[in-house]
């Protein structure tokens, strides 16, 4: 072999607040209770993923000016809960997604920073940028950035953490009780800042932690994200979990670290990904259509209606074709608070490509729903779905998957005990963890040269 | 109401000495891993204490104030323990390894958000099944206000920046409270037939509007378990006795002796009267710094050995009491302090382990043989133990679940 084979990564999202999440199932458990945490992480780390990963959501959402009702809604602190896990777990990474815009520098890297200590070195930090007022009315600030301004705000919130990380060395505390010295450098944690969005100085609190820096996850999609990835990220959470498109994005997102100084190994890009399992094929795909018949209601096929139709479309027949009115265009106000709002950015152009769909196939408003959003990725029998899954890998169209259960908390326990053992079978993931850090898992760089300069 | 006393104590670094790192028993390098700090914790619960604080501010430790100068003033010195991890993760780090303490983190209002502080809080005490607490305290300083850069203090405390600081404070407590109120305990319905998740009827936005901030709500969190996770604060002066006595269930004060421990109870509950706040809803606790041990000798010497490292400059003094002495001469002084107004007590330990273990095996047995405190955790939330209620919440029609 003239190269070992490429191993795949693979993390658990824990299932939350959106429509792929299906709580009517009487196997649903708790969203918010501790133990559901405990449960899905320590499934996690017996099947050896690479980590664990949280979503954000900091303002409940509404359609119409009324709290969504039809998804799960709320979710516990995103730093309390990885910090709890650390408790519970030993080697799995704790990833958590947290806004640039509604936080400040000091105070994040101070939190990752401990969690860093408090896991022994497993924690990421998925970076995210808002500008909405909607989100900004929970905020000192409310709505105060511009949206283009965001990535730009998310690039020096991330320079500054780094900065801040970066203030300590690792041999700055000695501890000696002989001589009585504790501190090697009397500056340690100084640092002083400035750009267009942050002025601070002063002395970083906490001590550099076992990776040096977290783990930095990207996820934004656009042109600047992208590029915002390629110079600063060290994963990728993408939306492409389609084979080709995977291949594109793969190369696109690979080929753009050339100009940061960068080999394609220093960024690792992981779809999400949903997946149904079934004894054969045929029995996978039965369940899975069930699946989706719970993820879309009558109600939620309405939901997402109005999300692309920008109308109140409450006295819609879900069981009857599409609406004869055409969507309404200009600012978006139906629903608030969901990222989603803005994939259907020419609305007048997807309403025509759904009733192309509908009427080929003459479908209802509720099977069109779910025939055009988010089918799932892997459907099949274990061996059908632990192929896939290399093939993806093996292909480049991905380093491996965030999965994303549809059932909490016990949506991954299928999948450790049928997918993971063959994919170890065949030694494209690992059987025991290897190194103590995430950085470890992930191979990625730790100590003075992990973490990039900008 | 509470059986005997409380008794709770106050973990930070290695002690409350600034040379307490140097003692034998010490683990200075073991100061930001996750297993010190649960061991801590569970000697602690080993004792059946009521609860843990754990200090923290946004600035690096100082000798500043002991020094003549600003509290977070960064100081130069390399003999004394530097950095420090944030209060809330470690609280939630050891709350799935203990089962019955209560975990108190301190938190910086002057430059936080009231909504991540209230979720964390409310996620704390789902974590620690009701088990979560908050101490709350203003930042004054120029210094730290410079890590945010949002905002100017002046580089010298004052009595009337700090004035302003507490009225900030009290929005802030309120908006947290509104906020862990903001979902009625039985919101989450999960009706199949008509496939709502909630009933958003028992969603409340807290609309909060004040001079700092303004809060729309509702929490992202559901109600924590307890309804209101404790919230406490500690006070030394009149403006600080107001606004804790209005804002905390609990106030940490430091009273020199019994007639000042009397006195001070007075303003206390004269402010608990003026807020409307029965006095079953509210506790006192009195701090004091302790070195302890059954030889009183061995005690002493151990302070005067950690005096003499820290050299003359740098004499040890602190806003509390210290107390240095015997478990049992402490229990007469903490019989004493009940006696006058003190409901309970948190000990900050001089050294840890050290004080924390005198404290658990040597200070709680002798409570214990003169019937002033308990064998064996009651009440399964921190604020039970406290003999507080678990509140009505303000946005139910019907009060909600009690």
């Amino acid at each position: 072999m003239s190269r070992p084979v490429k191993q795949i990564h693979l993390a658990a999202h824990f299932p939350g607040v959106n429509n792929t999440t299906v709580w009517s199932d009487p196997r649903s458990g708790s969203h918010i209770d501790f133990a559901s945490f405990v449960h899905f992480a320590r499934t996690a780390e017996r099947a050896k993923f690479d980590f664990l990963f949280l979503a954000e959501g900091l303002r409940l959402r509404e359609q119409r000016g009324r709290i969504h009702d039809l998804d799960v809604v709320g979710r516990p602190d995103t730093f309390t809960v990885l910090a709890a896990l650390a408790a519970v777990t030993d080697r799995l990474g704790l990833a958590g997604t947290i806004n640039s815009t509604f936080n400040e520098p000091f105070e994040v890297a101070r939190q990752f920073a401990s969690l860093d200590h408090l896991s022994d070195g497993r924690a990421a930090w998925n970076v995210v940028t808002s500008w909405d007022a909607f989100t900004g009315e929970n905020f000192r600030r409310g709505g105060f950035l511009p949206e283009g301004e965001r990535y730009g705000r998310a690039e020096q919130f991330l320079r500054t953490a780094w900065e801040l990380f970066d203030s300590w060395q690792a041999d700055d505390i000695i501890a000696d009780k002989e001589s009585g010295v504790f501190l090697a450098d009397p500056a340690a944690g100084s640092f002083e800042h400035t750009d267009a969005h942050f002025d601070i100085r002063g002395r970083f609190t906490v001590p550099r932690s076992p990776q040096g820096r977290p783990v930095i996850f990207q996820a934004g999609d656009s042109d600047a994200g992208r590029e915002f990835a390629a110079s600063s990220a060290d994963a990728i959470f993408s939306r492409h979990s389609e084979f080709d498109a995977g291949r594109a994005f793969h190369a696109d997102v690979k080929r753009r670290l050339g100009r940061y100084g960068r080999g394609p190994e220093d960024l690792l890009v992981l779809p999400a990904a949903s997946f149904v399992l079934g004894d054969t094929d045929a029995d996978a795909q039965e369940r899975a259509a069930e699946v989706r018949r719970q993820q879309v209601s009558g109600a939620t096929a309405i939901l997402l209606l109005e999300q692309v139709w920008n109308r109140d479309l409450q006295k819609h027949d879900p069981e009857g074709p599409l609406p004869e009115v055409d969507p309404l265009p200009g600012e978006h106000t139906i629903a608030q608070g969901r990222a989603s709002v803005r994939m259907y950015e020419d609305r007048l152009a997807t309403a025509r490509r759904w009733r192309e769909l509908a009427e080929q196939r003459t479908l209802t408003t509720r099977e069109l729903i779910i025939e055009v959003t988010g089918r799932q990725t892997f459907v099949g029998s274990p061996v059908a779905v632990a192929e896939a899954i290399n093939r993806f890998v093996q292909a480049d169209a991905a380093d491996g998957f965030i999965l994303v259960p549809h059932i909490t908390p016990s949506g991954l326990d299928e999948f450790a005990d049928t997918v993971v053992p063959l994919l170890q079978e065949r030694g494209v993931f690992r059987a025991e963890y290897e190194g103590t850090t995430l950085r470890d898992h992930l191979g990625l760089r730790t100590g003075a040269g992990a973490g990039r300069q900008l | 109401m509470v059986e005997g006393v409380g008794l709770a104590v106050a973990l930070d670094g290695c002690g409350w000495h600034p040379a307490a790192w140097r003692e034998p028993e010490a683990r200075p390098r073991e100061l930001f891993s996750g297993r010190y700090w649960t061991e801590l914790v569970q000697e602690a619960e080993h004792g059946r204490l009521d609860f843990v604080t754990i200090e923290d501010t946004l600035a690096l430790q100082s000798s500043g104030r002991a020094a003549g100068g600003q509290p977070d003033e960064p100081d130069g010195r390399v003999d004394e323990v530097r950095g420090r991890l944030d209060a809330v993760l470690i609280a939630a780090r050891v709350a799935p390894l203990t089962r019955g303490v209560g975990l108190v983190p301190t938190i910086v209002v002057t430059h936080t958000e009231p909504f991540h502080i209230s979720k964390a809080i409310a996620t704390l005490d789902f974590a620690s099944a009701g088990r979560a607490g908050v101490r709350v305290r203003i930042a004054a300083s120029g210094d730290v206000a410079a890590h945010f850069g949002r905002r100017d203090l002046p580089g010298r405390w004052s009595a009337e920046s700090a004035a302003e600081l507490f009225d900030e404070a009290a929005d802030y407590v309120e908006v947290v409270r509104r906020l862990w109120d903001s979902w009625e305990d039985d919101a989450e319905i999960r009706d199949v037939a008509t496939g709502r998740f909630i009933d958003r009827e028992k969603l409340h936005y807290i609309d909060f509007a004040g001079r700092w901030f303004t809060v729309r709500g509702p929490s992202i969190v559901p109600r924590p378990p307890q309804g209101q996770p404790l919230v406490t604060a500690l006070a030394h002066d009149t403006v600080p006795y107001r606004f804790a006595a209005r804002a905390a269930d609990l106030v940490h004060v430091t009273p020199r002796d019994a007639r000042d421990a009397a006195r001070i109870s007075a303003l206390v509950r004269a402010e608990w009267a003026a807020a409307g706040r029965p006095e079953t809803e509210a506790r006192l606790f009195a701090d004091l710094v302790v070195f302890l041990d059954e030889d009183g000798g061995r005690a002493a010497e151990r302070r005067q050995r950690l005096d003499e490292r820290s050299g003359p400059e740098r004499e040890f003094r602190s806003d509390a009491q210290i107390f240095v002495g015997t478990p049992s001469e402490l229990a007469d002084l903490l019989a004493e302090w009940a006696d006058s107004g003190i409901d309970g007590f948190q000990l900050r330990p001089a050294v840890l382990p050290t004080d924390l273990r005198a404290i658990t095996r040597g200070l709680v047995p002798e409570l214990r043989r003169r019937g002033l405190f308990r064998d064996e955790y009651r009440a399964a939330t921190l604020r039970g133990r406290l003999g507080l209620d678990r509140p009505a919440n303000r946005y139910a029609p019907t009060g909600g679940v009690r």
